[in-house]
């Protein structure tokens, strides 16, 4: 893999995380009202609105003020949460690993899972499979995640139990070790399950399609001639190709697994920054919104960097466009 | 091995048709449809469906029937104010774009690029909770946030027909630029406009419905995704609260999927 390709997609990256700073910086300065509100909330009382002014040097041209931020900023400092007076990188951290410990169990499931529903749909395009996982596709992608969530909820939690349906851990429960992650990973089932839908429907879609168009393809018909098994094309000759777009599709879908995240934590009351989002918007605490905003930004087109980067080393023949 | 099917299965646009019309129908006619008031008293807390109450009552013992008609006149008016002023904006960049090239062509890339990496979803939570949580700010930043995808297209279209050969002959016999686009160029974007457009309004309602579960619905006007959010701490004893507005969703969603999947080449990733 050439260093030259890293380079210049880090190059081009540079400029979009300035501009999703820029972005967030400009929200809260063009809000009507005084930013300050927007900064320190609206309980606070002069002597700590001036400090904050002096500190976020409101007082100063707007070019002064967003140089003053990046460098803030760059020193890992988002900003002091309106509501909680504590550092806005703290109360995110605080929430952080619950949000990636569901969101990186949807993303496996929904790898797995996609691919195989893709390839069990092109086993036999045109062929009943091929049309459940169809039919099935089309309604996990229209299903909105918090409906999705109340109906397993309705169903595998207060109708069968097998399930539970709140929290991640048991409340009554002071287990440690093997059982404390039992305890972690019930509680966790269906949420990721319920994140992992959507994430399922758009990856069976594109293996199939892309396996589709693999099929078509002369060394599978070599392969074909050769006596080789349908299911072993399938597998080891057709696969392969059709797995490189799903590499795009699963590392471009990140804002999407994490928007799901964040309602879905809402449904299951997962204690992740679904809760401190909703929390933040309820009180209006801008600092923490924009930390959110940033950190999700930032992870974004960080995903993407690097998904164009695993591209590049399994298909040499990518070419920086 | 049996051929791949060629023809497109046709009754499944005409299932999305009467999908749609299930919920388009009730946000034209709401007021004549809904039995009551949303927002009004109507019935005993909680009561389950019955034959004065088809979808059953909230905490209050408003008719949820009536919030749920109500709810679709939101949900569908929201996702076309989105959609077409964004089909509009995607249209004129593609169409720049394409027909430009060069420096233009790269400077309206990159900006399209940047703005579709934006993570809409929280770019909208913020400028709600900044600017406050109306309709007209939503309709607003999903506006400007949502035509990337319909400009890229709309560009790409524009690329394949550019050079064709009757662009090529209008071009020759003295068409203005303005022209060529309009009449040469344009109508062959029809089909992809139509097709992104729908999927951005199907998008769009899932968008809203979500914000709204979260808080960030305009508290004036009945959401599907407030009376989801409403359901959420009765889930233990109304399983109707949280079943017929999520079910108006998807029929929402299904039905507009259906009506452009039609249209929709196989291959393009529009929409994932």
């Amino acid at each position: 893999m050439t260093r030259g390709y890293i380079f210049a997609r880090l190059w081009q990256t540079l400029p979009m995380l300035l501009g999703v700073v820029v972005i967030g910086f400009l929200l809260v300065h063009i809000a009507p009202g005084d930013p300050i509100l927007a900064l320190a909330g609206e309980n606070g009382d002069e002597a700590y609105y001036a400090a904050m002014r002096e500190r976020y040097g409101l007082d100063q041209p707007l070019a002064n003020q967003l140089g003053t931020y990046l460098w803030r900023l760059a020193q890992g400092d988002l900003g002091t949460s309106a509501i909680q007076k504590q550092p806005v990188s703290d109360v995110i951290l605080d929430r952080l690993p619950n949000t990636l410990l569901l969101a990186g169990t949807a993303l496996v499931i929904s790898t797995l899972g996609g691919v195989l529903a893709g390839l069990w749909a092109a086993s036999r395009v045109g062929g009943w499979r091929d049309r459940t996982v169809a039919i099935g596709t089309l309604l996990m992608y229209a299903l909105p995640v918090f409906w999705l969530g109340q109906i397993a909820i309705l169903w595998f939690g207060l109708r069968w139990g097998w399930f539970p349906v709140q929290g991640r851990t048991d409340a009554r429960s002071r287990a440690t070790g093997l059982a404390h992650v039992l305890d972690v990973a019930h509680h966790l089932a269906l949420p990721a399950l319920v994140l992992a839908s959507q994430q399922i429907a758009v990856i069976a879609r594109l293996t199939r399609a892309t396996l589709v168009d693999a099929l078509r393809s002369p060394h599978i018909d070599a392969a074909r001639a050769r006596g080789v098994s349908e299911s072993r094309i399938l597998v080891r000759h057709a696969l392969p190709a059709a797995l490189l777009p799903v590499v795009t599709v699963v590392g471009n879908r990140v804002g999407h697994l994490v928007s799901g995240a964040v309602v879905i934590e809402i449904v299951f009351g997962w204690p992740g920054i679904g809760r401190l989002l909703v929390s933040a918007t309820n009180d209006r605490d801008i600092p923490v919104l924009l930390g959110l905003f940033l950190l999700i930004g930032f992870a974004v087109l960080i995903a993407n960097l690097l998904t164009d980067i695993t591209y590049k080393w399994l298909d040499p023949r990518i070419r920086i466009g | 091995m049996r051929a791949p099917r060629t023809t497109p299965r046709r009754y499944l646009p005409w299932i999305g048709i009467i999908l749609t019309a299930f919920v388009a129908v009730p946000a034209l006619f709401a007021p004549l449809i809904a039995p009551y008031d949303p927002f009004a008293l109507a019935g005993p807390p909680l009561a389950s469906p019955s034959r004065s109450h088809l979808m059953g009552t909230d905490s209050l013992g408003r008719d949820l029937f009536s919030a749920v008609v109500h709810g679709a006149r939101t949900s569908l008016l929201v996702s076309i104010c989105v959609a077409a002023p964004a089909a509009l904006i995607g249209a004129t960049v593609g169409l720049t774009a394409g027909f430009a090239g060069g420096w233009v062509d790269n400077v309206l890339m990159r900006i399209t690029e940047f703005i579709q990496i934006i993570p809409r979803f929280f770019l909208a939570i913020v400028v709600l909770a900044i600017f406050g949580d109306g309709y007209r700010n939503l309709v607003i930043v999903l506006a400007i946030s949502s035509w990337p995808v319909i400009g890229r297209a709309v560009r790409s279209q524009t690329l394949a027909v550019r050079d064709l050969a009757y662009v090529e002959s209008a071009r020759m016999v003295g068409a203005r630029v303005p022209r060529i686009i309009v009449r040469e160029i344009l109508p062959s974007m029809w089909s992809i406009l139509t097709v992104m457009t729908g999927l951005l309004l199907a998008d769009v309602i899932l968008i809203e419905a979500s914000l709204s579960f979260l808080g960030l619905g305009d508290p004036n006007h009945a959401s599907w995704g407030r009376l989801a959010s409403d359901a959420q701490q009765y889930l233990r004893h109304a399983w109707w609260l949280a079943v017929f507005p999520g079910a108006a969703i998807v029929t929402a969603v299904v039905g507009v999927n259906l009506v452009v999947n039609d249209w929709r080449p196989e291959h393009s990733d529009v929409g994932s």
